[in-house]
């Protein structure tokens, strides 16, 4: 008889446990259903080339995406050009469905419906936001004339971007890390960013659920004890301040202690205009930028 | 024997006291939410929408000593936008997710804890955000993104009653606090980027069964019918997403409501499109509209009205103001609905002429445009749904205000249930200045600024003022700051780690008081040491 209770016990544990390995799985395979919107994403675009989906996305687009990628996908201040064939995070349907779905971690690409500007989208949504990006999109980019290999060498060398821009790991702090920028950014941005960096200051760090990037504004500040510090602002709040010196020191103030604190959005880098860099060289600069983009483009 | 009597008296009087003070919520409880300061017993901390505490504990003097006490984690992304409740020692609030739970208010050790099994297919417009609870009696209420109606018991968080209120696939969800007026929980929709239409709900506490419907576009025959082209009335938006307020003198509940829909463009849709962008006087034993007062028609920038409207009596008049979206600072004289002046607060381009009763205009050439139209206030408003303050002490009426034009455009689109239906799109204006936030302090008596404290960027904060003569506040890089109510003297801040997307709260435990502020995922109070 106790036996019995003990081999009774003893097949409920085994039931318990079963079940348990039948619970675990289940919650295994729903957190997969997690990402069930993402696994639609590892399929081709099913909607790929209907023009009616094509149009219902462009109104997707602009509710949703519009904000920071301008009107036609061309990219804003904040957003890049997307009617570049080739995408920072990736080319392929499932990247872009990643990508609009998922956000983009470190940036300011939200996850799918997560802020302020647009609603959710539907799985279905998404694919026709797809299709309208793919019916936009300019496929020959190869056509600027350009050569990179002088582009690299004016880079690195008589223009002098890498005092402050590094590419793949080599080069200056100062200014942003121009690896992506050549999948990131129009050519007219790039070029406007050269002559006029002023006009739109380039985006520093982006916090999650904060609206606005910081910029990569100038500041001054004079210490108490009279030392003078210039450089970038990496981040910002109503009573601090972080920043990078010229000469690639990180440091901290409180505002409240600095004798004097004045910030500018006029750039630390110069604007080169055409006698500094003429049309032809810039063109190579911009050129170097595609290539290394291109060969940078694709999934995490 | 007489001693002994009064003994007897004294010692039953002080146990009605503690009966009185731990003992449910009732609707005189929640009508004399003023004699309890100690806890905050619905969103916007009393019936007039104050969002005012009149703890007086912290003061302006020792305001730099505050420390957090204790922080709680939902460990959930997106936006965090709840006003906890708080009652005899208990908080209750909701969480990202339709999460609801109660904490020890004193250790912020939870007590239960509730989540909501939310469909995949919910149409939350801007994050799956909540903004908290209503209380009465053993039930705390709440809406969900899946436009349900829901009573939970507050000892166990067990689900006492659960009714759907709209189909959700529609566009429909909730995510304002709903408002307990006597036996029953009223709340609005939220949707307007869907083209929804719009309600105010009531339900029976004790049932969950519906007793009225307020529908804020209104039907053929209704008054104001006529205010809509053709079918435009039934997906004509007007959402009814901030929690009202409720004057028991002469029992009338006031609502706000949002945008039009489509949101930028007016085409398809003519005529003032009532009751969008209003202020509604209802009825709350039956939703009957007393009057209403509309402020931006035929609305093209999304400038709905959804924000907490505050109820004050100034000069030998009963008020009802708000700081709206539009950039103009309103005050209404609650009994009739008259607009007593209205005044910017903030930067505006949409109007540059009033009509006969004082009201803005929009002006001509202000519509979007297919290639883009530039125009102040942008679509987050001068301000948004977070809440404002007035502090009776000072009279100063605290807004958090945002200074950002967009570029507003326009194209056609085709409704389709259950999917966004703007119209348009819009944009920052990239060659301006940074977009920034201030919080304001505005003279409720002639509507003029009295201070401003800037922010770096704009906030999704809300203002709390407390009779210690210190308002609280946060922003978007991650602080909660102490100011001085009167001067706008910052007094104390602390790095909460993420932007505030909330309204803070005061409450006290044992004699202490604690301010509390949501901000990332976490629940923050604070103290003094």
């Amino acid at each position: 008889m106790k036996l019995s209770i003990e081999s009774n016990n003893g097949t409920s544990r085994r039931a318990l446990a079963r079940r348990l390995f039948f619970s675990i799985l289940a919650a295994i395979l729903l957190s997969y259903c997690g990402f069930c919107s993402t696994a639609k994403g590892q399929e081709k675009n099913p909607l790929a080339g209907d023009p009616k989906s094509a149009k219902l996305g462009e109104s997707q687009f602009r509710a949703n995406c519009a904000f920071c990628h301008g009107l036609g996908a061309k990219g804003g201040g904040r957003g890049p050009d997307l009617t570049r064939a080739q995408k920072k995070h990736g080319n392929a349907d499932s990247d872009l469905f990643r990508t609009i779905n998922d956000g983009v971690p470190g940036t300011s690409m939200p996850q799918n419906g997560a802020t302020q500007q647009g609603v959710g989208m539907t799985p279905d949504e998404i694919w026709q936001v797809i299709t309208y990006i793919r019916s936009v999109e300019v496929k020959n980019t190869g056509a600027l004339a350009g050569n990179p290999a002088h582009g690299k060498e004016l880079f690195y060398g008589s223009i002098g971007c890498s005092t402050c821009h590094m590419i793949s790991g080599k080069g200056g702090r100062l200014g942003p890390d121009l690896t992506a920028a050549g999948t990131a950014r129009s050519v007219d941005y790039l070029k406007e960013s050269v002559r006029a960096p002023s006009k739109r200051l380039a985006q520093g760090i982006s916090e999650a659920m904060k609206e606005f990037s910081q910029e990569y504004e100038t500041v001054s500040v004079v210490t108490q004890d009279g030392t003078a510090f210039q450089g970038v602002v990496l981040n910002e709040d109503s009573f601090t301040i972080q920043m990078l010196d010229v000469r690639e020191q990180i440091h901290s103030f409180d505002k409240a202690q600095l004798k004097s604190y004045e910030k500018t959005r006029t750039s630390l880098m110069p604007a080169y205009d055409a006698k500094t860099v003429g049309e032809k060289d810039l063109d190579d600069l911009i050129a170097y930028l595609l290539k290394i983009g291109s060969e940078q483009g694709g999934p995490q | 024997m007489k001693p002994i009597l009064r003994m007897v008296t004294v010692s039953s009087l002080s146990l009605a006291f503690i009966y009185a003070a731990t003992g449910q919520v009732t609707s005189t409880r929640l009508l004399e939410s003023s004699k309890e300061p100690q806890n905050w017993l619905m969103y916007s901390g009393d019936y007039a929408g104050r969002r005012y505490s009149a703890l007086d504990q912290i003061t302006t003097a020792n305001a730099a000593n505050l420390i957090p006490k204790w922080a709680y984690q939902t460990m959930a992304g997106g936006k965090f936008e709840t006003t906890p409740l708080v009652v005899d020692g208990i908080l209750y609030a909701t969480g990202q997710d339709d999460r609801v739970f109660a904490l020890d208010a004193k250790t912020g050790r939870p007590i239960w804890q509730y989540q909501r099994p939310l469909p995949g297919d919910i149409r939350p417009c801007c994050g799956k955000v909540n903004r908290g609870l209503a209380i009465l009696g053993d039930k705390v209420f709440v809406g969900t993104l899946d436009a349900h109606v829901m009573a939970l018991d507050t000892k166990t968080g067990s689900v006492v009653w659960d009714v759907s209120a709209v189909d959700y696939r529609k566009g429909y969800s909730f995510t304002l606090a709903p408002l307990v007026i006597k036996n029953l929980v009223l709340l609005g929709v939220s949707g307007g980027e869907y083209g929804i239409r719009g309600f105010i709900d009531a339900y029976d506490v004790g049932t969950g069964e519906r007793k009225w419907r307020f529908y804020t576009t209104p039907g053929p025959g209704e008054p104001g019918h006529d205010s809509w082209e053709g079918d435009s009335w039934k997906i004509g938006g007007a959402p009814a997403w901030i929690t009202g307020v409720f004057d028991p003198v002469t029992n009338t509940t006031y609502w706000t409501t949002g945008n039009p829909s489509p949101s930028n463009r007016g085409e398809g849709r003519a005529g003032d499109n009532l009751y969008s962008n209003s202020l509604l006087a209802l009825d709350p034993d039956t939703g009957k509209l007393k009057w209403y007062y509309q402020f931006t028609k035929h609305d093209e920038h999304d400038y709905d009205a959804t924000q907490v409207p505050v109820m004050m009596d100034y000069g030998g008049k009963h008020l009802i103001v708000q700081a709206n979206r539009n950039g103009f600072f309103y005050v209404i004289d609650r009994e009739t609905g008259k607009l007593v002046f209205a005044t910017p607060y903030a930067q505006q381009t949409w109007s540059d002429a009033k009509d006969a009763s004082g009201s803005p205009v929009a002006r001509k050439g202000s519509s979007p445009t297919p290639e883009g139209n530039r125009t102040c206030p942008g679509a987050a408003g001068a301000t948004n749904w977070m809440s404002p303050t007035y502090d009776p002490q000072s009279g100063l009426f605290y807004v958090t205000a945002r200074e950002q034009c967009d570029i507003f455009s326009t194209a056609p689109q085709p409704y389709d249930q259950g999917h966004a239906y703007y119209g348009s799109a819009y944009f920052p204006n990239d060659d301006a200045q940074p977009f920034w936030g201030a919080l304001r302090a505005i003279d409720t008596g002639d509507g003029k600024l009295r201070w401003e404290f800037k922010h770096t960027s704009p906030t999704w904060a809300g203002v709390l003022s407390t009779a210690g003569g210190v308002v609280f506040t946060g922003d978007a890089e991650g602080n909660f700051i102490a100011l001085e109510a009167n001067s706008g003297k910052v007094l104390w801040h602390f790095q909460c780690g993420a932007s505030v997307y909330s309204s803070p709260m005061a409450f006290a435990v044992n004699g202490k008081q604690y301010v509390a502020v949501a901000a990332g995922s976490t629940l923050f109070t604070f103290g003094l040491p």
